[in-house]
């Protein structure tokens, strides 16, 4: 699945204010040897783009970036593809303007 | 575990909590308010338009030292294709009154301010605390939260559940459903910044006027959504939603459609030159009267977005968030001052009164418009703006053809696209939901 490379996510997150809370990442995907459409969903609904497919063709999720607004968790959460929660408190995006 | 034990605990400090914690706190209630984010506002994302109304049962001189960006003195709504917009405008001078009735806001800001106003009144509010599950007895009544914090857990007579409408502690504790795809609309937004000389030439205005724009159309790509685009002092907030279960089914993306938005010729030279300082995303309750879920229970109360809310024809959010947030504080203190017991019993006054209240109205009142426009949106969001803008295009092109020729061609585009049961049954459908 080819994910849209036209505008560039990683740029528009450059300017957000974010903490990572190393090691402790707030989504986790679920192991899985082929992903369900919810999962692989979530390569193009999220804003954030921190879903991604490794070489093995899994979905993986990298937080960093998150701006924790939950359409992970509304298409995800009821298959059980995802464990989602909020970062710990202080941590994650903060904005500035909102 | 934290000895103290609270009147209430409010969780989160949006519009919803803030209200809540505020009114419970000036009526001499022990209140504590808990925040994920580093300061209230640092997690809330809105377009965002102030009610004046709302706000000032609350604070009655707000004007004197919150944060306002532009009191709104015209308002644009625009169906667009891909080329153009048929716009209608309302302008008039008489916004421009010394109590203003709406403003544009920066949330982050904002709600920084209304927090302050929060400890003023004596809540005690404590920020960088993430709730993560509400702490319940044997029967399952709610006596207090458990936090990320050590010891964390920490009791109250009630909880009001501000928690947003993502509400994850209300979903963990099966006291409600979590949102579905089809009931919540995603919203992309960015901070544009520009001298504000720029923007008061840009869109017409007089030193503080505002202007908001709501568009919808083809920019949505057949998708039930819309964009907007609201003046601030220095910086202009544009965004794009739609409804989650429209992204899941086109596989489009959300910024591409933020994208393809700002490039549309009307948008354009709007923004042009701007720095942008900050991108967001947000849900939205889209779900309407129906997806109410239940409100109080033995402990609990909801509010806000976390009870889904919102007038989605009106785009009413913060402002019935803030009402519920203050009606159910004043339903809890109504309880405590009748040495009532915080069951469900006694909680119901909280319905009672946003029943009565403009809330729960408006809310009914539009109770089968989600519906409608989530099933037709190929329809509403793309067909109907193509037609019309071709409808406007025709009219106004002067190149010898008849205009009794010109109406006809016209007439027959719309019947081709729709039918003439298509076209009655929408227009009946739509007067139903609306009336």
């Amino acid at each position: 699945m080819k994910v849209e490379r036209s505008v560039r996510v990683e740029d528009k997150l450059f300017c957000n204010r974010y903490l990572v809370d190393a090691g402790r990442p707030h989504i986790k995907v679920r192991a899985h040897t082929k992903p369900s459409p919810q999962l692989l969903a979530l390569l193009k609904a999220c804003p954030a783009r921190c879903y991604d497919l490794n070489d093995k063709e899994q979905v993986e999720v990298t937080v960093d970036g998150c701006m924790e607004c939950g359409t992970c968790r509304v298409i995800g959460e009821p298959t059980g593809d995802i464990e989602w929660g909020y970062p710990r408190g202080g941590y994650g995006v903060l904005f500035k303007f909102g | 575990m934290i000895e103290e034990r609270f009147d209430a605990i409010v969780v989160g400090a949006g519009m919803a909590g803030n209200a809540a914690a505020l009114t419970m706190a000036k009526k001499g209630m022990k209140v504590l308010q808990l925040e994920r984010g580093e300061y209230a506002g640092s997690k809330n994302v809105q377009g965002a338009i102030l009610y004046a109304d709302m706000l000032e049962k609350l604070i009655p001189e707000f004007r004197e030292d919150a944060p306002l960006e532009r009191h709104l003195v015209e308002q644009r709504f625009w169906i667009m294709d891909n080329r153009s917009h048929v716009g209608l405008h309302y302008r008039s001078e008489d916004f421009n009154e010394e109590r203003a009735n709406r403003y544009t806001i920066i949330r982050a800001q904002f709600d920084r301010w209304f927090s302050s106003k929060v400890r003023e009144a004596g809540a005690t509010v404590l920020c960088e605390t993430t709730v993560t599950d509400l702490a319940q007895d044997a029967y399952g009544r709610v006596i207090g939260v458990r936090t990320d914090r050590q010891d964390g857990e920490i009791h109250a007579d009630v909880v009001v559940l501000a928690e947003g409408v993502s509400g994850l502690l209300g979903t963990r504790a099966r006291l409600r459903e979590r949102p579905k795809p089809n009931k919540v609309a995603l919203a992309v937004k960015e901070m544009h910044f520009l001298p504000r000389e720029t923007i008061e030439a840009r869109f017409n205005l007089n030193g503080d006027e505002g202007v908001v724009i709501e568009a919808a159309g083809t920019i949505s790509g057949g998708m039930t959504g819309m964009g907007f685009i609201y003046a601030n002092k220095e910086c202009i907030s544009l965004g794009i939603g739609c409804l989650v279960a429209d992204f899941q089914r086109t596989g489009r993306t959300p910024y591409e459609l933020l994208d393809r938005f700002k490039r549309h010729p009307s948008v354009a030279p709007l923004i042009e030159g701007s720095e942008v300082k900050e991108y967001a995303a947000h849900l939205i309750p889209e779900g309407g009267y129906k997806a109410i879920p239940q409100l109080y229970g033995d402990g609990w109360v909801v509010v806000g977005d976390a009870a889904q809310l919102n007038n989605a024809i009106h785009r009413e959010g913060s402002n019935l968030a803030m009402t519920s947030g203050r009606i159910a504080a004043e339903a809890i203190f109504q309880a405590k001052s009748r040495r009532l017991a915080m069951t469900k019993e006694n909680l119901a006054l909280y319905k009672r009164m946003l029943d009565r209240s403009f809330v729960l109205k408006d809310m009914k009142k539009y109770k089968d418009m989600p519906r409608l426009m989530h099933t037709n949106s190929q329809n509403f969001f793309l067909t109907y703006p193509q037609l019309i803008s071709k409808a406007m295009q025709t009219y106004l092109r002067v190149d010898g053809t008849p205009k009794t020729e010109k109406q006809k061609s016209t007439l027959k585009s719309f019947v081709n696209a729709r039918s003439w049961i298509g076209l009655f049954g929408d227009a009946f459908r739509f007067a139903r939901a609306w009336r």
